[in-house]
Order: C-alpha cells, then sequence, then structure tokens
C-alpha cells in the first residue's frame, strides 16, 4: 500500500502521540524505580542521581522472590491445565460424533458470556468448604476449565482434513494415540498461543488469589505488590516501582518470544 | 470365492432418501474392479462403506464369507488410498508409511523390511526423510500408494486415486497402479470389471470391452467412451429407419432381427462407426458444423434433427466448416435402445462379429 506522502506524516503522527500517552506509565515507571525518593517526590521524570537502592530493597524488605515462585507455580499449573482439559475437550467436539454435539458446544461457548466475578462466591465457597484455602490447589483448579481455550483449539482442530482420522481410523490407531501423535504437533501453534495466553492471564490474576490466600505462603506476586503499598507508612514509590518492573519482566520476556507465534495463533481462528 | 459380497446394500443419510439402493455385487480375489459414475452417484459413499467409515443403512457386506456389517474399520483388514491422499503432514515419508504398522503390532525388524521392499518397489527409497509438501503431486500419491501396500492388506480401496494429477500423470500413475496390482496379486488370472453407478443404481457391470461395445441402458452408452456416443430418436416406417426426422436409411428384416417395436426408439452409434464415404458407399451428405484436429485424427461435427453427431476419422482431414461431406452411416453400427425405458434393446451387429474375430 502507498500512501501520500502527508497522509504518511500524519498517520505516523498519531502512531507516535498515542505509543507516548499508552506507554507513559510504564517509562514512567521505569525511571522511577531508579530514583531516589528526593527525586521522586519533587516530581521529576529523569533521575538526576541513578541508583539501584530501590530493587535492593524490594527484595531486602519483602518475600518478593517467594511471590514471584508462587506466581510461577500457580500460572505454570493454570497453563498446563487449561492446555489438557481445553485441548480434550477441543478433540471431542471435532473429532468424536455424539449426538448434540453441536448444542453442548454452543452452551459451552455461553459460558464465556458468564463473567468470572459473577462465578466467584460460588467458587470461593467450594474452595474453603474444600478446605483448599492458601492452597496451589485452591488457586489453580477454577480455572482449569476454559471456554475460550476450546473454542480457539477447536477452530485450529477444526483445520486438520477428516481423511486424516479415517485413514487412522483404518490403520487401527484409537483416538488416544490420534489425539497425540497427529492433532497435537499439526496443532502447536495454537497450543504455544492459548498456553502464552493462559500463562500471562494467571500471573496477571488479581482478584482470585486476594481471596483464596490469606497468609505469605502461597500468595502470588500481585497480591506482594498491592501489599507493599499498604504496609509502608510513608509510601516509597521507588521501591514500589522497583517491584512493578521485577513483576512485568517475566510477561515482557514472554511475549517477545511468543510474540509470533502468539498472532500467528490467535489470527489462525479469525480467518476462513 | 469371494472376497466381497454385497447383498441389497442401502444407504440413506436422512432416512428418507436412499443415496445406494439394492446394491447386489460380487468381487473376487485378486480383481481389479473399477466403480465408475457422474459426481453424486453414490461411488464414494459405497466405497466407504466397504471400508467401513460410513454405517449400512440396509443389506448384508461380507468380506471373506464374514458378515462385516457392524465391524469397525480396523477389523476389516483392508487398506485404503484417499482422493487428497491423507498424509500426515509433520511426519517424513517414512514415518507415514510405518505409521499403521505400530497399531498392528508388527514387530520392528518386519517393519523396517517391508519399508525397504515397498519403498523400492514405488520408488521412494530417496525420498524417506522427506515431509509430504516437499514433494511432488505424484510423489505424493506413490506416498499413499504405498502407506496401503506396506499394510499388506488383501483389500485396498482407493477413491478416485488420480483425480488430483495432472493428465500425463494420471496415465503414468493408472499404469503403475496396475503393474503394483500384478506385483502384489499372486493369480492374476482375472481382468478387470468396471461398475458403472448412477443415481444410487447399478446401471451395469461388466468388463470394459462389453461395457463399451454393449452399453446395457442409455445411461451407460452416453457415459462410457469419449467422444459421447451419438443418439439420435428413430422410427421404423416402410421400410426405412427415419433418425431424428433427418436421416432416411433403408432396411430390411435381416438388419432389424427381432425388433419388434417401430416408435420410440432411440439409436447410438459411435463417433468411429460414422465412416467417410467415398463415390460408392456414401450414403449422405452431412454439412460439417465443427472441426477438431487431434493430431492423426479429426473429428467432424455434424447437426442431425436437434442432436449434435461427431465423427473421428483417422488421418487428417483438411475439412472447412460449412463443407458437405460425403458419410458412410450404416445400420449394422447401430445399437438400439427403448427411449422409454432407456433399455437395450439390440446391440450393433457388427461389434459383435468384430468380437468374434478376435476370439477365433
Amino acid at each position: 500500500m502507498t500512501l501520500p506522502k502527508y497522509q504518511k506524516v500524519i498517520f505516523y503522527l498519531l502512531l507516535t502521540v498515542s505509543a507516548v500517552v499508552i506507554f507513559a506509565p510504564a517509562v514512567i515507571a521505569f525511571s522511577m524505580s531508579f530514583m531516589p525518593n528526593q527525586d521522586i517526590m519533587s516530581g521529576r521524570i529523569i533521575p538526576t542521581t541513578f541508583t539501584l537502592d530501590n530493587y535492593v530493597a524490594v527484595f531486602d524488605r519483602f518475600p518478593l522472590f517467594n511471590f514471584l515462585l508462587n506466581s510461577l507455580i500457580v500460572s505454570v499449573v493454570i497453563m498446563i491445565g487449561q492446555l489438557v482439559l481445553s485441548s480434550l475437550a477441543a478433540y471431542a467436539f471435532v473429532f468424536l460424533e455424539f449426538k448434540g454435539r453441536d448444542i453442548l458446544f454452543f452452551v459451552f461457548i455461553a459460558t464465556m458470556m458468564v463473567p468470572f466475578e459473577a462465578s466467584i462466591i460460588p467458587n470461593f465457597q467450594t474452595i474453603r468448604d474444600m478446605g483448599w484455602i492458601n492452597t496451589y490447589t485452591g488457586l489453580t483448579l477454577p480455572f482449569f476449565a476454559m471456554a475460550f481455550g476450546t473454542f480457539l483449539l477447536r477452530q485450529s482442530f477444526k483445520q486438520i482434513p477428516k481423511e486424516l482420522k479415517e485413514a487412522s481410523e483404518i490403520a487401527g490407531i484409537g483416538d488416544l494415540k490420534f489425539y497425540l501423535t497427529v492433532v497435537l504437533p499439526m496443532a502447536k501453534t495454537s497450543l504455544v498461543t492459548l498456553g502464552v495466553y493462559g500463562f500471562l492471564t494467571s500471573w496477571n490474576m488479581y482478584l482470585w488469589p486476594l481471596l483464596a490466600t490469606t497468609d505469605d505462603t502461597t500468595r502470588t506476586v500481585q497480591i506482594g505488590l498491592r501489599q507493599l503499598q499498604s504496609q509502608e507508612q510513608l509510601n516509597e514509590w521507588g521501591v514500589i516501582m522497583a517491584g512493578a518492573i521485577i513483576v512485568v519482566l517475566p510477561t515482557l520476556i514472554l511475549l517477545f518470544l511468543g510474540q509470533k507465534k502468539l498472532q500467528k495463533g490467535l489470527a489462525e481462528g479469525a480467518l476462513k | 470365492m469371494y472376497h466381497v459380497e454385497m447383498k441389497d446394500l442401502e444407504k440413506s443419510y436422512d432416512n428418507q432418501k436412499n443415496v445406494l439402493n439394492g446394491i447386489d455385487l460380487a468381487i473376487e480375489d485378486g480383481e481389479f474392479f473399477v466403480l465408475v459414475g457422474p459426481s453424486g452417484s453414490g461411488k464414494s459413499t459405497l466405497l466407504r462403506m466397504i471400508a467401513g467409515l460410513e454405517e449400512i443403512t440396509g443389506g448384508i457386506l461380507k468380506i471373506n464369507d464374514k458378515v462385516v456389517n457392524h465391524l469397525r474399520p480396523k477389523d476389516r483388514d483392508l487398506s485404503m488410498v484417499f482422493q487428497n491422499y491423507a498424509l500426515y503432514p509433520h511426519l517424513t515419508v517414512e514415518q507415514n508409511i510405518l505409521f499403521g504398522l505400530n497399531a498392528k503390532k508388527v514387530n520392528k525388524k518386519e517393519q523396517q523390511k517391508r519399508l525397504n521392499e515397498t519403498a523400492e518397489m514405488m520408488g521412494l527409497s530417496e525420498l524417506l526423510k522427506r515431509k509430504p509438501k516437499q514433494l511432488s503431486g505424484g510423489q505424493r500419491q506413490r506416498v499413499a500408494l504405498a502407506r496401503a501396500v506396506v499394510s499388506h492388506a488383501p483389500l485396498c480401496l482407493m477413491d478416485e486415486p488420480l483425480s488430483n494429477l495432472d493428465a500425463k500423470l494420471r496415465a503414468h500413475m493408472r499404469m503403475e497402479i496396475r503393474r503394483l496390482q500384478k506385483k502384489l496379486g499372486l493369480t492374476m488370472t482375472m481382468g478387470d470389471r468396471i461398475m458403472v453407478l448412477d443415481d444410487g443404481k447399478i446401471q451395469q457391470v461388466g468388463d470394459p470391452i462389453t461395457l463399451y461395445n454393449e452399453p446395457a441402458n442409455l445411461f451407460v452408452a452416453s457415459f462410457i467412451g469419449s467422444p459421447r456416443i451419438n443418439l439420435g430418436q428413430a422410427v421404423i416406417k416402410d421400410h426405412q429407419l427415419v433418425i431424428e426426422e433427418s436421416i432416411h436409411i433403408p432396411i430390411t428384416t435381416s438388419d432389424i432381427g427381432n425388433i419388434i417395436q417401430k416408435n420410440n426408439l432411440t439409436i447410438g452409434i459411435r463417433a468411429e462407426h460414422i465412416f467417410h464415404g467415398d463415390e460408392d458407399s456414401k450414403t449422405h451428405e452431412l454439412e460439417v458444423i465443427s472441426v477438431e484436429h487431434l493430431g492423426n485424427e479429426t473429428l467432424l461435427t455434424f447437426e442431425i434433427g436437434k442432436e449434435l453427431w461427431t465423427a473421428k476419422w483417422l488421418g487428417q482431414w483438411r475439412v472447412q466448416v460449412g463443407d458437405k461431406v460425403p458419410v458412410n452411416i450404416s445400420v449394422e453400427n447401430m445399437s438400439f435402445y427403448d427411449t422409454k425405458t432407456t433399455e437395450l434393446i439390440k446391440p450393433a451387429t457388427s461389434v459383435v462379429k468384430e468380437q468374434e474375430v478376435v476370439a477365433i
């Protein structure tokens, strides 16, 4: 596509302005994390003196490392759980024929319209009654079943020609083996996409860990971050920002690594 | 012994209209059996019913004298080649060929032996480490065939195995498949048979020559052979056969034999039986409306009443559109059909004679 020069200039100007507006909080947080407290209080954006004290402080005063580990465990477990359950469900919706399959799928999809907040109270009661408060089970289990993941993988599985399934049937290959050796490798892109998506969503989760944990043993990093702020009498913004930057890091790394696959995977179901 | 036997086989998808109706058929061991018919005639459905991929609505299907109506595909001991080959894109040629053998609990040594044999036979030895994406159409086709061969199943079903290939490759692969069958089939006394299917019903079963020379009804006549057989409405009047109210041919009782019917006849004559007529032998003069040169053959099209007739003449004929050319059309080359039932009344007498000559 070729644009006239003046249009190009306007486009890029608008893009730059929006990029600056959107990115500003992150940039300011990043620069604040390197500032001593005086600089922050005087409202500077560019630090006069560069210091790493905030980073040292955040690891010193809080069990941040513990929080990070908890977050990692919770996110990975949720990711794996979602991948396994979603792909199995999607397999059933695509390759197994049973009465009412399509209706069941639409009911399944309809649950996407129920926001998580609406089911949070019954979920909490279940977890509490099972005695799973402050456990990884309680933190992860409610997120395993995922309508969106099933939908995404169903779209991707549908691209696999039906003849492949029929050829395996004739060769005597069962459903489980077909699922493991043909379907999963062929839908790799979508699985990676869903994995990254699931990991990021659970990493950024706030409300549920807040409810399902009462002490620091299984608390995730997002709750820890919140504690940074409230437990201090005088808010040390530099320390908080340093914590936030550390928390954001894994997300960024994952995004940079998986960006190409993520785009490819998300677009896969959209077209055709 | 019959290998595959069908008795009054039926298929319907909605319990109302049958896609296949009363299929009675027996296919023998070592036979090369071909199903033809226009699209939507039920060829694939029948094949998939034999394979066990489609449920059988009615009738009995036997393989090796055993009723297999409700057997799962893997228990029917057969292999199948799909129209789009159904190769696993993430596996190499080798893995593709061996994929089914693991499930059949064939041991590793036997697997390797069969792989080498098959790859050798199909000319795939060099390509074993490649992915299907890196192969040409003909090579993919060979991998699909190899997968069927390596299973050592006594029955191999192929669903339009050549339709994805270009004309040249198609002719080549057809030969390869025949050669392969010869290599695999131990006793090859059986000839080919063709079954013509239309609208879910068997139209005719027989060897290719019979189908071409004595088509049992108008559908088979027009479906088999290229260019299409020339058809025309005809009546017998005053010792004359009148075709499409434009061609008159005098006939005697010896010509028409047992044809009692005088009206509602349809005659069929193959393009190669409309000869060029010289001074003595010409029976009619017809105006050419189209000429097609096929190297050593020339196709001429005439307008006979409402019908377009084609003549195939050997050699290169410099004929212009609009020319009147002398032709020789004789009754002995015509087969007669009942227009209403479309059934054959009397096949062309000349081909019967020719066949006898061949037999001697």
